[in-house]
């Protein structure tokens, strides 16, 4: 009996796991290959979605420009992130205002992103606040339009969804490190930035790991922001596969798809290579 | 440590990051609050809660009142199912057994693989099996796919802090393995099991790549939110993020105070 308990614990999750992650990618694969027209799928072994993922110069934009969001979303976020954590960790000494810190950067992930979204609308919009103000103060004399519905708001907004993703994974790693380190490192001779280069960001690599996988992991996947933010105006793989969707194309939406779940597998793998997290795990 | 000048910039940096994350949001609570014709911005055109009565009016959005249902119930069979299947799989990792490795990178790829993908994938495989697509089982499982990983990694970081001498303890004493995790176990590892619960509540509220083409004909409150931001260009939109934001906190600190009571009940 209690040799098998383990696999008797563990079956519910394989079982979920197979049936709606294991068996669906498998389908996408599939549904690569059919063919279809207008009203219906027809199942065959066709290889014309892929080529018209590979031959087509605007959907070979669009993957360079999801790549192009990913990774200057992950630049901000990992600037942003670190000195952010770092204020929490090294500067803020109280423990209980540390605590309330903290806190206060995860709130915003009990609400929905949709909605995180939305809020932008009054601030950036032509006769938004951000305008509005700018005006009042004769800084400009026109509204500035790139603000909403641009490639600016896209990244604005993903910052603003995602950069909490980067802070609490390098604040966990901070907080592990041995403060007698830092006193080493000093009373060896060593200044701030040599410190922060030579002992905290060495350290701090298993969280910059995962706060970089999940920040790049979300940005690839994403479609809503990208619709909402840029009016239509951006594309990106997600938003591809959401219109193809909508269109009933859903061969040539699987067969992006799988070129898409290949790309992000391959980025994280690169990123596992680069820094072990599984001292973290 | 830096210099004085550095950790005010640092202080600095981190009130203006709060100003950046809150900002918005509150914005919009105090803006779902205009007047009958009021606009999406600042000014004020005085303040009413018309934008909240003209929500629940039917041609105002679809169902609202259905689907704010369906979504807390869909939440509720997620989060109950979250935490009997993370906590039972974290009991079983806590032994290595054949196949533990190949099951923690599938849990692990779950929560790498695209929102999207995951919906697409269930939603062909619902066609091509000519199942009903439903908010109750497509849906679910779709949610199940997210939160079981967040679950998953939550048990772990519990357990590892578990001082197992408690159970050893129990077992001594004649506990059998049912008794010892439901009289020992459980009671110490409780706030990661809330935890858990939090977790998959708020995923699942709030999550809608994964139910856009899982959820079947009925649409959960996430989806009319995004079909909404095309179609609405009134405060409504702004009225329904804040019930939205409203009743994810009202659970949330629900949740919490329980604990808080129930543990101060047993401490007394």
């Amino acid at each position: 009996m209690s040799r098998w308990m383990p696999w008797l614990q563990a079956a519910p999750l394989a079982l979920v796991l197979a049936v709606f992650l294991v068996v669906p990618m498998a389908m996408l694969v599939v549904v690569s290959f059919y063919d279809y027209d207008s009203f219906s799928l027809i199942p065959d072994f066709v290889l014309t979605n892929y080529r018209e993922v590979f031959s087509s110069w605007v959907t070979w934009q669009t993957y360079l420009k999801t790549l192009w969001f990913a990774g200057l979303t992950w630049a901000i976020t990992l600037l942003l992130g670190f000195w952010l954590a770092y204020f929490l960790a090294f500067v803020v000494r109280d423990p209980t205002w540390r605590m309330l810190l903290f806190v206060l950067t995860t709130v915003p992930f009990w609400t929905s992103n949709l909605i995180r979204m939305i809020a932008w609308i009054p601030f950036l919009g032509r006769n938004g606040i951000l305008n509005n103000t700018l005006i009042g103060l004769g800084a400009i004399d026109r509204p500035l339009e790139f603000l909403l519905f641009s490639d600016f708001a896209v990244i604005l907004a993903f910052v603003h969804l995602y950069t909490l993703f980067m802070v609490v994974p390098v604040f966990n790693t901070m907080m592990r490190i041995d403060h007698r380190l830092l006193e080493a490192a000093r009373d060896a001779g060593a200044g701030f930035w040599q410190t922060l280069w030579c002992v905290i960001l060495p350290l701090c690599k298993p969280g910059i790991g995962i706060g970089s996988i999940f920040v790049v992991v979300l940005v690839m996947g994403d479609f809503a922001t990208v619709r909402l933010m840029s009016g239509g105006q951006s594309a990106s793989v997600g938003l591809m596969i959401s219109n193809q969707i909508g269109l009933m194309q859903y061969p040539a939406a699987a067969a992006n798809a799988v070129v898409l779940l290949a790309m992000v597998l391959l980025l994280v793998a690169a990123m596992l290579r680069a820094i072990d997290i599984r001292k973290e795990l | 440590m830096p210099g004085r000048a550095a950790r005010l910039l640092l202080g600095a940096l981190f009130a203006a990051f709060l100003l950046f994350l809150y900002g918005p949001t509150i914005t919009i609570a105090i803006l779902s609050f205009q007047g009958p014709d009021g606009g999406l911005t600042f000014p004020m055109n005085g303040v009413s809660t018309v934008w909240f009565t003209r929500l629940f009016q039917p041609q105002a959005v679809g169902d609202l009142g259905a689907a704010m249902r369906r979504t807390l119930a869909l939440a509720a069979m997620v989060t109950a199912c979250t935490v009997v299947v993370s906590l039972a799989a974290g009991m079983a990792f806590r032994r290595r057994f054949a196949g533990s490795g190949a099951l923690f990178y599938l849990t692990l790829a779950s929560l790498i693989v695209p929102s999207i993908l995951v919906s697409l994938g269930i939603g062909l495989l619902f066609t091509l099996m000519e199942w009903e697509p439903a908010w109750y089982s497509s849906a679910f499982g779709a949610q199940l796919t997210w939160t079981l990983p967040f679950g998953l990694l939550i048990i772990f970081a519990v357990f590892n802090r578990f001082d197992r001498s408690w159970e050893e303890a129990a077992r001594d004493l004649g506990a059998t393995p049912w008794q010892g995790f439901r009289h020992v176990v459980l009671p110490i590892i409780a706030p990661g099991v809330v935890g858990i619960a939090l977790f998959g509540f708020t995923l699942s509220f709030d999550e809608f790549a994964r139910t856009l083409l899982t959820a079947g004909s009925g649409n959960t409150l996430p989806l009319e939110i995004l079909g909404m931001t095309t179609t609405v260009t009134t405060p409504v939109l702004y009225a329904l993020g804040t019930v939205s934001t409203a009743l994810s906190f009202l659970v949330i600190g629900g949740a919490l105070l329980g604990v808080r009571l129930l543990r101060r009940r047993r401490g007394a």
